[in-house]
């Protein structure tokens, strides 16, 4: 076959199922793909050897029948999940040289359903930034940027992932999501990206930031493939005691029912002031699809929205301080040692081993959590997180799903320099209260701006019902008939 | 609730990251400009309103107290920078 990079996952699937070509050779597709792409920064590291002995392994058990859900599709791991034998090191210095001696839940369960890993992928340090500008490694570039313009934001944190599945060099690949770091990427990339209900993906070996928020999740480049992936990412995980002990939703099903009767809720306070146009357009639109498919679309109110940003800037840096303090430099991890005391060397290693955001992260959670400020911050802030999750209580009484658009903007040039963190933080105003509330959520592309680059719808659902969430996706994908097609994507001409 | 150069030198070092002096006014400035614009959460009603710790809705499990893993001493020190006889090797952390 001589486009298989055009193949969605699921059509990859039958491709190999029917014969019309191995894994082999779709692997080895997908790795050509990556070096040709290499600009753009999106994997740290390609399994180059491992990638076809998997694909090999993949082919025997395609040839005797005993093929797994995934057999034989490559996909692409965030350098955030621990993988047994391959460097992982969250894009940290502090992590340089880290080979995990065992394999993540997630990455496990891709591997077991007969998925091919084709390296790892760029992110923000320990996923904390929403351009991937603070991986040690060096920002992952949008594959939708003009050849002849300025690089652009592939998003963050999980801005490998998006860049690698718009650029075709990867078909599947995973992420994770504390604030919208699957979601946002996802726009801004022109892609399919989900965050489940939290509990639903095992967080065992994944490197943790906030604990109470992280959730792993599926990039993909069309809804259906990225409810495939999804059902092998899920399931109950005793090494994981916030893992959910619940039953998957029958997502094919859903997804092939349509939205007729469906409450679809339009949250108020979603519309803010310098908000893209063309985005406004959009939320717009998507209320129409949904109204043509049969949906009945109701104004809701979700009146703590404003304060889900800062309430999220206490609780995540505060955990994630608390989550950081195992890297001193000790038993693994960079060390630093320049004479003095004990503390002198923890010191030395964790400023030479974080970054700038991060070190600026864990400073704020230290401050938030030590003693005479503990009320005042975080305690004030663990109560406003439950007036956020009971907004979201209220509103799916009486709706099905809640449309949103997924960010404010479009993506933004790398290497603009901002004076002022808050307003990067800013980009995930509407991401962020579904890890507030534990719900899931997923971002849809559907439409392009002015200047033709990727705008997202972002539906959520209430927990664990992820099958009316891709319910509405599915209509909103095959309404929009978005079609991705970034300029610096593999097999164009100038990529 | 203002941060000055005396607490980012006392919070740098409760998190054990250091901080050089001369980087400390500037870190104060950043420090200020997010706990301001957090400072808006005093403004919610939050009387009588339970802190939400956890979203999952269930108790933590508890499983038997029983060896479930074990003698993979070789994977354990795997990273370690050094090592003797299966033993990590690391500087003096008991003072």
């Amino acid at each position: 076959m001589s486009d298989l990079l055009q193949l969605s996952a699921v059509e990859a699937r039958a491709a190999l199922a029917s014969k019309k070509c191995t894994a082999t050779e779709l692997t080895q597709s997908y790795l050509d793909a990556a070096v040709q792409t290499e600009a753009l920064n999106n994997y740290v590291q390609l399994t180059h050897d491992k990638a076809l002995e998997m694909a090999a392994a993949s082919d025997v058990r395609l040839q005797a029948g005993t093929a797994g859900p995934l057999e034989g599709i490559p996909l692409g791991v965030k350098d955030l999940f621990c993988t047994e034998g391959v460097e992982t090191t969250a894009c940290s210095a502090i992590l340089k040289g880290f080979v995990p001696p065992y394999e993540s839940t997630v990455t496990s369960k891709l591997w077991a359903d007969g998925a091919v890993m084709l390296g790892k992928l760029n992110c923000d340090e320990f996923a904390m930034g929403s351009a991937n500008e603070t991986s040690v490694f060096g920002p992952a570039v949008n594959p939708w940027s003009d050849s002849n313009g300025p690089n652009l934001a592939a998003g963050g944190s999980s801005g490998g992932s998006a860049s690698a599945i718009a650029a075709q060099s990867a078909l599947l690949a995973t992420g994770t999501d504390t604030g919208g770091s699957i979601r946002q990427p996802a726009a801004f990339c022109g892609v399919v990206g989900m965050k489940p209900t939290y509990g639903r993906c095992s967080r065992w070996g994944i490197v943790a930031f906030a604990s109470s928020l992280d959730q792993a999740g599926p990039f993909a480049r069309t809804v259906a493939d990225s409810a495939l992936m999804f059902s092998s990412m899920a399931g109950f995980d005793a090494k994981d005691s916030t893992s959910a002990n619940s039953p998957l939703p029958d997502l094919a099903s859903a997804m092939a029912a349509g939205v007729k009767g469906m409450k679809i809720g339009i949250p108020v306070e979603y519309q803010r002031d310098g908000m893209d146009a063309a985005i406004t357009t959009l939320w717009e639109q998507g209320q129409e699809w949904l109204k043509d498919a049969g949906a009945e679309i109701v104004p809701i109110s979700l009146p703590h929205t404003a304060y889900a940003l800062p309430c999220y800037y206490i609780i995540a840096p505060a955990e994630a301080s608390s989550n950081l303090a195992r890297y001193d430099g000790v038993r693994y991890g960079q060390r630093v040692e320049e004479g003095g005391s004990l503390d002198d060397m923890y010191e030395a290693s964790r400023a030479a081993g974080f970054g700038e955001e991060v070190q600026r992260r864990i400073l704020i959670g230290t401050y938030a959590l030590s003693a005479g400020y503990y009320d005042a911050y975080y305690l004030k802030a663990q109560k406003v997180r439950r007036l956020i999750r009971n907004d979201f209580d209220a509103a799916f009484a009486d709706v099905d799903a809640i449309l949103t658009p997924t960010t404010p903007s479009v993506a933004f040039p790398l290497g603009v320099k901002q004076d002022d963190p808050i307003t990067m933080y800013l980009n995930d105003v509407f991401t962020v209260p579904a890890n507030l509330a534990g719900i899931p959520g997923i971002s849809v592309p559907a439409g392009l701006s002015s200047d033709g680059l990727p705008l997202g719808l972002q539906v959520l659902s209430g927990a664990f019902c992820e099958e009316k969430m891709y319910q509405v996706a599915q209509v909103i994908e095959t309404q929009s008939g978005f079609s991705g097609a970034p300029q610096r994507a593999a097999g164009r001409a100038n990529s | 609730m203002s941060v000055d150069n005396n607490t980012v030198k006392k919070i740098a070092r409760l998190a054990r990251i250091h901080v050089d002096e001369d980087r400390r006014e500037a870190l104060a400035g950043e420090l200020n400009a997010i706990l301001s614009w957090i400072e808006q959460l005093e403004t919610v009603d939050t009387d009588n309103v339970e802190p939400l710790a956890s979203v999952t809705g269930h108790s933590l499990p508890i499983r038997d107290d029983m060896v479930s893993d074990g003698n993979r001493q070789e994977q354990v020190i795997a990273n370690a920078p050094e090592t003797t006889s299966g033993f990590f090797v690391v500087p003096k952390v008991v003072e």
